[in-house]
């Protein structure tokens, strides 16, 4: 029998709030933390949870990994902190899409402005990709499989996927994982719309006729997850279970995603082998919805073609219409949301979403969240992420 | 450059870096260790760039890796700035 991947805890810090049942609880609802055209943290406060001396030595990025950490591990291991395993099984995947862009740019600034002797000392360990992933091991004292996954916004994905094939090899007993990104800055926000990625209207509308772009968010979310057995012998409370996960690359184009979304397809058809069910055991879809033109045309042919005609069955909603793209953590935080939506058997909306366009004719769940119906045995989703590059993680997701 | 070295001064400067760093200043005095203030390596490079601001003063790794105390990083600083 092979080794099952269970969900103990979910933590969360998203442009609608900090925790992972905010998250949740407002998407469901149908709310929208963008503002302005950005998804910020505006209610991260780094203080709340980093000494100023950690808040000093971590990344945007990082400090909101650190707090989604804490919120995650506190609800699978307890308040106190104490690992139920050996250390060294247990690890921590953090993954992003940039790293401390940030930092990258205050210290670029003081290069050009002040010199090379400006420069300060952290900024190597403030920028670094596995900075998120370093500072979640070192506050929790986890010694096991530690490092960062970096596919773009499909990032994410293959963070918990690359953690949970951990456990199922038996390299682990725990993983902490997830992803972080913070890079709302002048390099980034100007990059992005010089290649006409992001939303000129500042308006998140996944599948939706009028989209034009993604709008950019950020963020981060994290996951325990336990081999089964373990967590049962330990009385932990089981969230759900990641059943599949399945991967593959475009091989296309540098940003733009293969159109027919042949290899989107393929990597969703991969992940329901690897959980072992068929299309007609998927209850809801977690879209990537990045609500560009070519994303979300591409993808729904993906989903079309994977799951035949289960796909016009079932709801099909982008936490993105909610909260932007939070890119290499966007994977991350909408697996936390599918989880938290299969446990109320509730689909939230895609929020805004009214203008249909020919040929993206799934049931994108206008208007409000509506039910998750399922027959007998556990209620399962897919949670796609596509990034850049032509990655394409997806991800199957179970709970009771 | 600042032409004033003294003591004074250079005490003021070194409080305010480590409270900057993360320090709390009521734990400062001279005679607080590094370690118990939790003042690492890399506190120290941050502290030299600003002695070097300030005095034009160049601590290198070297110069700081036996120092102890912060009395002795304020009495290394007026030495060097003397």
């Amino acid at each position: 029998m092979s080794r099952r991947v269970v969900i103990t805890g979910v933590g969360a810090v998203t442009p609608l709030g900090v925790g992972a049942q905010t998250l949740i609880d407002r998407w469901s609802a149908g709310e929208s933390g963008i503002e302005d055209g950005f998804g910020r943290c505006l209610d991260f406060e780094p203080l709340d949870f980093l000494s100023k001396k950690e808040a000093r030595r971590n990344d945007r990025f990082a400090q909101m990994a650190i707090a989604a950490g804490n919120e995650a591990i506190a609800q699978a291991f307890g308040e106190d902190g104490g690992l139920p395993y050996d250390p060294y099984r247990v690890g921590c995947v953090i993954a992003t899409g940039i790293g401390g862009l940030v930092s990258l740019e205050r210290e670029q600034e003081k290069l050009i402005t002040k010199g090379p002797k400006a420069v300060s000392p952290l900024a190597v360990p403030l920028m670094m990709g596995n900075a998120a992933a370093a500072a979640v091991s070192m506050r929790h004292g986890l010694q096991g499989h530690t490092y960062a996954v970096s596919s773009a916004c499909a990032a994410g994905n293959n963070g918990i996927g690359d953690a949970a094939r951990i456990i199922q090899v038996g390299d682990a007993d725990a993983m902490v994982t997830g992803g972080a990104e913070a890079c709302i800055t002048g390099v980034a926000t100007s990059a992005f719309a010089a290649m006409e990625a992001t939303s000129a209207s500042g308006i998140s509308r996944p599948f939706d006729a009028r989209r034009d772009g993604f709008v950019m968010g950020e963020g981060a979310g994290v996951l325990v997850l336990e081999e089964k057995e373990a967590a049962e012998k330990r009385g932990a409370t089981i969230l759900g279970e990641v059943t599949g996960y399945g991967v593959t690359a475009d091989a296309h184009h540098l940003t733009a995603p293969q159109p027919e979304g042949e290899a989107a397809a393929k990597a969703i058809q991969f992940a329901l082998a690897d959980a072992g069910i068929s299309a007609v055991d998927v209850d809801y879809v977690n879209a990537h919805g990045t609500s560009t033109p070519l994303n979300d045309a591409a993808e729904t042919k993906a989903i079309k073609a994977a799951l035949g005609e289960r796909a016009a069955d079932i709801p099909v909603s982008s936490t993105k219409s909610a909260i932007g793209h939070l890119l290499g953590a966007a994977g991350a935080v909408e697996a936390i949301a599918t989880i938290e939506a299969l446990r109320r058997r509730q689909a939230p909306p895609t929020v805004g979403y009214e203008e249909a366009e020919e040929g993206l004719d799934l049931d994108y769940v206008e208007g409000s969240a509506k039910p998750i119906v399922n027959g007998v045995g556990p209620v399962v989703a897919i949670s796609n992420s596509f990034g850049f590059g032509g990655h394409n993680a997806v991800l199957v997701l179970s709970a009771n | 450059m600042a032409t004033q070295v003294s003591n004074e001064s250079v005490e003021k400067t070194i409080y305010d870096g480590l409270v900057e760093l993360g320090t709390e200043r009521d734990d400062l005095s001279r005679e607080a260790t590094l370690e118990s203030l939790d003042v690492d390596s890399l506190d120290l490079v941050e502290l030299a760039q600003i002695v070097e601001d300030e005095y034009g003063v160049e601590l290198k790794g070297d110069d700081v890796k036996d120092v102890k105390t912060v009395g002795e990083v304020i009495d290394l600083v007026v030495a060097k700035a003397s």
